[in-house]
């Protein structure tokens, strides 16, 4: 157990910084603090799939030198997965990043506990009010 | 090979074609190309369908010059040719349904870039329904994912930009889990492809290897593929994400998006999981669990709503559940009742939202109701429609949710006796609470007021979304009445989906 724990350190490290940004993506209040931990969640998950394609002393598989034997080089299907995932990462965090622009422009404040604060008490003004004119439909 | 077997690779390209074309277009000319673009797909997936069920087998198409287990596929069924038909069409009717209300309420120069987050989503669903490839999946559930944060913002009043900002952190957590649950995966079984993967799993797993690993990747995926569909406790977004946006955008959502999502999973299910593995066995109770408390949950949270539409929203949350439990039977019967209910709910939810938003307009746009009092009187159409999805909802026999309660209790017996009991028992209590919260609100638009108000104000009548409410509530009632077609075509896609 423990050995194995020495030997797969790379993926360790990756699953632990997947945690860490989860529980950024989900615990932060702060929206930039969110998006950054989005970011780390997506890098370990691309960390953990460079990892896991790389054999140490193989090349790229690029047929340069005339050797045929696969034994020569990786599997170059990962680092592929991670190229296409960062592009598919980047194209989210922009979004997250316009929405974040988009409501810190409507409500002043990147928190949003308090946003969330803000429109339940707008709600409840509302239902009141909404209540108190139905009341004085029926009073007529 | 025949040109038939093209349409499914034509529909998912075509789409996507036509989302980059209408970024030079015009609203109304974007609104014409979707339309034409929906109402190709709709008659190419029913093309297939039949061209599937003549031949009666599945076939895979490569893309791409390599075949596998390098390149990337589609693999096209009866199953997938209905899906893919159920989606067009539900589509097709859901933005006919909400036309008038995206002019109104879409700022103008931004018209056509809803119409383009439409075709892209049209095209990952396709994408999703159709594919072979782990890998490809993931990308189109982002693409899907960002179109649909897209429809959330359409309107731009209030607070879609939180019901956006929540949709896309639930989201992108269920992308995440997703995502690392496909990369243990692929490094335990060396593919992406489903049915080579399927065949390595099946050389593993009998020698009790990896049984942990492959527990914790099945917790993953669906994990997160349930957040993104809306199971129970993952639910908190739903009623913000479509209670607030043109509605059209809101009967798309719920009755396709999520919907997605839910085929992506049976096909994990079916095509890459061994049949009857240990891991398999915890993840259908898992599923099973969460898919029985939803049921209830959903049904009390949309009780206590006052506002229509998020009442009808937490309404999906029980009926996901019910799809949740169907597919936690384990049995193939459990199996097909979903997978009817997901065609027969995307009918029913399309319904309600299209009519929610006729019947709130006459009302003066209150939502709650107190303020809907009487407005069956005031938009006949809208009340009728209303009408025919809420009795579909409860059950009522000649409409579709009769037929999807029917499937899933007479599923339950198939299923182990404790699950059978706790089934039944679920269905019974979702049913009255759905009958409770759905009937009020019919009784409420139906309340006696007085003549003056039943005279609808500033209300602009809409040919189209009329139509489009009757063609969905023919839809329920069609689905209810010739169910049996439907099914075979279910049992026999499902026979050979694996």
């Amino acid at each position: 157990m423990g050995s194995s724990i020495f030997t797969n350190y790379e993926e360790i490290a990756a699953v632990l910084l997947f945690v860490i940004g989860l529980m950024n993506l989900l615990m932060q209040p702060n929206l930039v603090k969110k998006i950054i931990g989005l970011d780390i969640m997506d890098c370990a998950i691309y960390l953990f799939l460079a990892a896991k394609g790389y054999i140490q002393g193989r090349m790229a598989p690029i047929y340069v030198d005339g050797i045929l034997s696969a034994d020569h080089y990786i599997n170059p299907v990962p680092a592929g997965l991670v190229l296409t995932g960062i592009v598919v990462s980047v194209s989210v965090s922009a979004l997250m990043m316009a929405l974040t622009i988009c409501l810190y422009r409507e409500y002043h404040t990147l928190n949003l506990d308090e946003i969330m604060m803000l429109l339940h008490k707008q709600e409840r003004e509302e239902e009141l009010r909404l209540l108190s004119e139905g009341a004085g439909e029926g009073d007529t | 090979m025949t040109f038939v077997q093209n349409f499914p690779f034509f529909s998912i390209i075509l789409s996507m074609f036509c989302a980059i074309v209408s970024s030079v277009l015009s609203g109304k000319a974007a609104k014409w190309l979707h339309l034409a673009m929906v109402t190709t797909v709709l008659f190419l997936s029913l093309g297939v369908l039949q061209y599937t069920l003549v031949t009666g087998e599945s076939y895979t198409y490569m893309m791409g010059h390599y075949p596998a287990p390098w390149g990337n596929e589609i693999r096209i069924g009866p199953l997938e040719a209905i899906m893919a038909a159920a989606f067009a069409l539900l589509m097709l009717l859901s933005v006919l349904g909400g036309l008038d209300h995206i002019e109104r309420e879409v700022l103008g120069s931004k018209q056509n870039l809803f119409y383009i987050l439409m075709d892209l989503l049209m095209s990952s669903l396709l994408a999703l329904i159709y594919t072979n490839d782990l890998f490809t999946a993931y990308v189109f559930i982002e693409i899907c994912t960002i179109a649909a944060c897209g429809l959330i913002m359409a309107k731009k009043v209030g607070r879609v930009y939180v019901s956006a900002v929540r949709y896309m952190i639930m989201s992108l957590v269920g992308s995440g889990l997703f995502l690392i649950g496909l990369s243990l995966l692929y490094s335990i079984t060396g593919h992406l492809l489903m049915s080579p993967a399927k065949e390595a799993l099946e050389n593993i797993l009998p020698q009790s290897r990896y049984t942990v690993p492959m527990t914790v990747i099945l917790l993953l995926l669906t994990i997160g593929l349930g957040i993104k569909s809306g199971l129970y406790p993952f639910h908190t977004w739903i009623p913000d994400a479509y209670g607030y946006t043109t509605p059209a955008a809101s009967a798309v959502l719920s009755s396709l998006v999520s919907k997605g999502y839910i085929f992506l999973l049976i096909k994990l299910m079916v095509r890459v999981l061994p049949y009857g593995s240990l891991a398999g066995q915890h993840m259908t109770n898992v599923l099973f669990v969460f898919g029985i408390i939803g049921m209830i949950m959903g049904s009390v949270d949309a009780i206590r709503e006052n506002n229509i539409r998020r009442m009808t929203s937490f309404s999906s949350v029980a009926q996901i559940g019910y799809i949740y439990m169907g597919l936690g039977l384990g049995t193939t019967a459990g199996m097909a009742a979903a997978l009817f209910h997901v065609i027969s709910h995307g009918a029913m939810k399309a319904l309600l939202f299209v009519s929610i938003s006729g019947l709130c307009e006459t009302s003066g746009g209150r939502m709650d109701r107190l303020g809907l009092k009487g407005a069956g009187f005031r938009h006949k159409i809208a009340g009728l429609g209303f009408t025919v999805g809420s009795l579909s909802m409860i059950g009522m026999p000649l409409l579709t949710g009769f037929v999807s309660k029917y499937m899933f209790a007479s599923a339950a017996t198939t299923a182990e006796p404790v699950k059978m009991i706790a089934a039944w028992i679920a269905l019974a209590i979702s049913t009255t609470l759905n009958a409770v919260y759905f009937m009020r609100t019919v009784l409420v638009l139906y309340t006696w007021v007085p003549q003056e108000q039943r005279e609808a104000k500033d209300y602009r009548p809409s040919g189209t979304e009329d139509a489009a409410t009757l063609g969905l509530a023919l839809m329920n009632l069609g689905l209810g009445i010739a169910s049996p077609p439907v099914i075979a075509v279910l049992s026999k896609g499902l026979e050979i989906f694996g």
